[in-house]
């Protein structure tokens, strides 16, 4: 074991591990922000309302995200129109192609998830709410989504597992995440078992601090359903 | 149980003379990379070719062994080699102090300068000043990748690829402002070709020994200096007959061996 190698390189794991957490928590925010609407339109009964944001969801539930990261990287830059245009210094950096492939990524997971869970609402409730008098956004807001989120949850929680151990492939495109960190310390030591089992040392970690969270979250959204205590 | 017995001892004995006839190098396999033109390339049919390879087959052929072709990514050709997925590399890797920790290497094969490209018209000068803020484009792991970490990390943004083409990839689209690379195969691998053609070099051949080492040898496992000493003759033996010269000539049209 060398672990000279290993502790002499920790300010690179380090900064790998930031940007990991930046990448992957910037892109699961946008792609809920994103998801949100996309599921509500893909609830719809109205082919014309559902058509565009199932095909979204199945493009993106359908491909590799190595593939899409590819796509967006090495694949826009080959048209000279994109070079030329206004979206090159965003695309130019590896950053922002791998932060856009996460973000629409994991948008087209989350939408499934919730598009699920809106068309679960119990329909009493939503013919509880129309005879209140709601209208159909204010039920959406009061009704549908809050209970959706709630039956979301725990299915949602395994795609932000699945976004952080995803993010891994950010290393492929020049980006030095936690496992870019990784690549560069084995091809430099040439200790392939270290480098990389430090590396899951780190996901690990941060894959028990999400765990940790949906567990309160799930504690506190789920009160209602636990027996009542003495 | 008898039965199971005799048949574990059969496999054993098997393993065991697989093993030893092995040691007499009847077989090598060789590990290369197939994405370093022009010394190592895969052709649309899927073929291995260039340089490297011809040298390995020149090598083989003297040794008197037969030899089988293992690509594998540079990322992980040290540790494979040490896995035994193949017995020795022959893919331009420079001999340096880092890499003999692991590795016992022949003498050199060839010796090729590093140098800078730029982009025609960029008007960047290879200097701490002339360089600043630029993004350079490497192959991660490298000897260029050391000498640009260590000479010029402070001043400029290094970007690390798996593979030499992958940086001629970003540098055609414009991501990177410079590439460091061996000069002959940027040369033929890219500045020659459709891609690079819009690029030139810039700035002196580097060659100091404490970056890029006494040239590009066959890294081979410590445990056997036999086939070392093979590689060494069989090294000396086309550089005398005339098959080295040969295999020079249909690549380049200068002496890659160096002084």
């Amino acid at each position: 074991m060398d672990v000279e190698a290993i502790v002499s390189n920790l300010p690179l794991y380090l900064e790998g591990l930031w940007i990991t957490v930046q990448l992957v928590v910037l892109a699961l925010a946008a792609g809920l922000v994103l998801s949100v609407p996309i599921a509500i339109a893909a609830a719809s009964h109205n082919p014309l309302v559902y058509a565009l944001p199932k095909t979204y969801i199945y493009f993106f539930r359908g491909t590799p995200l190595l593939v899409q990261m590819f796509i967006i990287y090495y694949g826009f830059a080959q048209f000279q129109a994109v070079q030329e245009s206004f979206l090159w210094p965003v695309l130019k950096e590896a950053y922002w192609c791998a932060l856009i492939a996460f973000t629409l990524n994991t948008a087209g997971y989350t939408s499934e998830i919730l598009r699920g869970a809106i068309r679960q609402t119990a329909f009493g409730e939503i013919e509880a709410a129309k005879a209140c008098g709601m209208s159909a956004a204010l039920v959406y807001r009061r009704i549908i989504l809050p209970s959706a989120f709630r039956r979301a949850l725990p299915a949602y929680g395994n795609e932000v597992i699945f976004m952080l151990h995803g993010s891994a492939v950010a290393g492929v495109i020049t980006i030095v995440d936690l496992f870019g960190a990784a690549r560069i310390v084995n091809s430099r030591h040439f200790v392939p078992f270290e480098s990389f089992i430090t590396a899951g040392v780190f996901y690990l970690c941060l894959t028990f601090m999400i765990i940790w969270a949906f567990k309160r979250l799930e504690k506190r959204w789920f009160a209602y359903l636990r027996p009542r205590e003495e | 149980m008898k039965k199971i017995l005799t048949a574990a001892v059969t496999a054993a004995a098997l393993i065991l003379t697989g093993a030893a006839s092995a040691k007499d190098w009847k077989t090598i396999r060789i590990g290369v990379e197939g994405a370093y033109p022009p010394f190592s390339s895969l052709t649309t049919s899927g073929q291995l070719v260039g340089f490297d390879i011809d040298i390995a087959l020149a090598l083989c052929k003297e040794i008197g062994a037969t030899c089988s072709l293992v690509a594998q990514d540079w990322d992980g050709i040290i540790p494979s080699l040490l896995a035994r997925k193949y017995d020795a590399i022959i893919a331009s890797m420079s001999i340096t102090e880092e890499r003999k920790k692991k590795v016992a290497f022949t003498k050199k094969y060839y010796n090729t300068p590093a140098k800078f490209a730029r982009k025609k018209g960029s008007g960047i000068e290879i200097s701490k000043a002339g360089m600043a803020g630029k993004v350079v484009g490497v192959q991660r792991a490298t000897t260029h990748d050391n000498f640009i970490t260590e000479e010029f990390g402070d001043a400029v943004e290094i970007k690390r690829y798996g593979t030499q083409d992958e940086a001629y990839l970003d540098a055609v689209s414009g991501r990177v402002d410079l590439l460091l690379a061996d000069s002959v195969a940027m040369d033929d691998g890219f500045l020659n070709t459709d891609n690079g053609k819009d690029w030139e070099f810039v700035g002196p051949g580097y060659s100091e020994v404490k970056y890029f080492g006494e040239g590009a040898g066959i890294a081979i496992r410590k445990q056997d200096q036999d086939l070392v000493d093979l590689f060494n003759k069989a090294i000396d033996a086309i550089r005398a007959n005339g098959t080295y010269q040969k295999i020079n000539a249909k690549y380049f049209e200068f002496d890659v061996y160096g002084q």
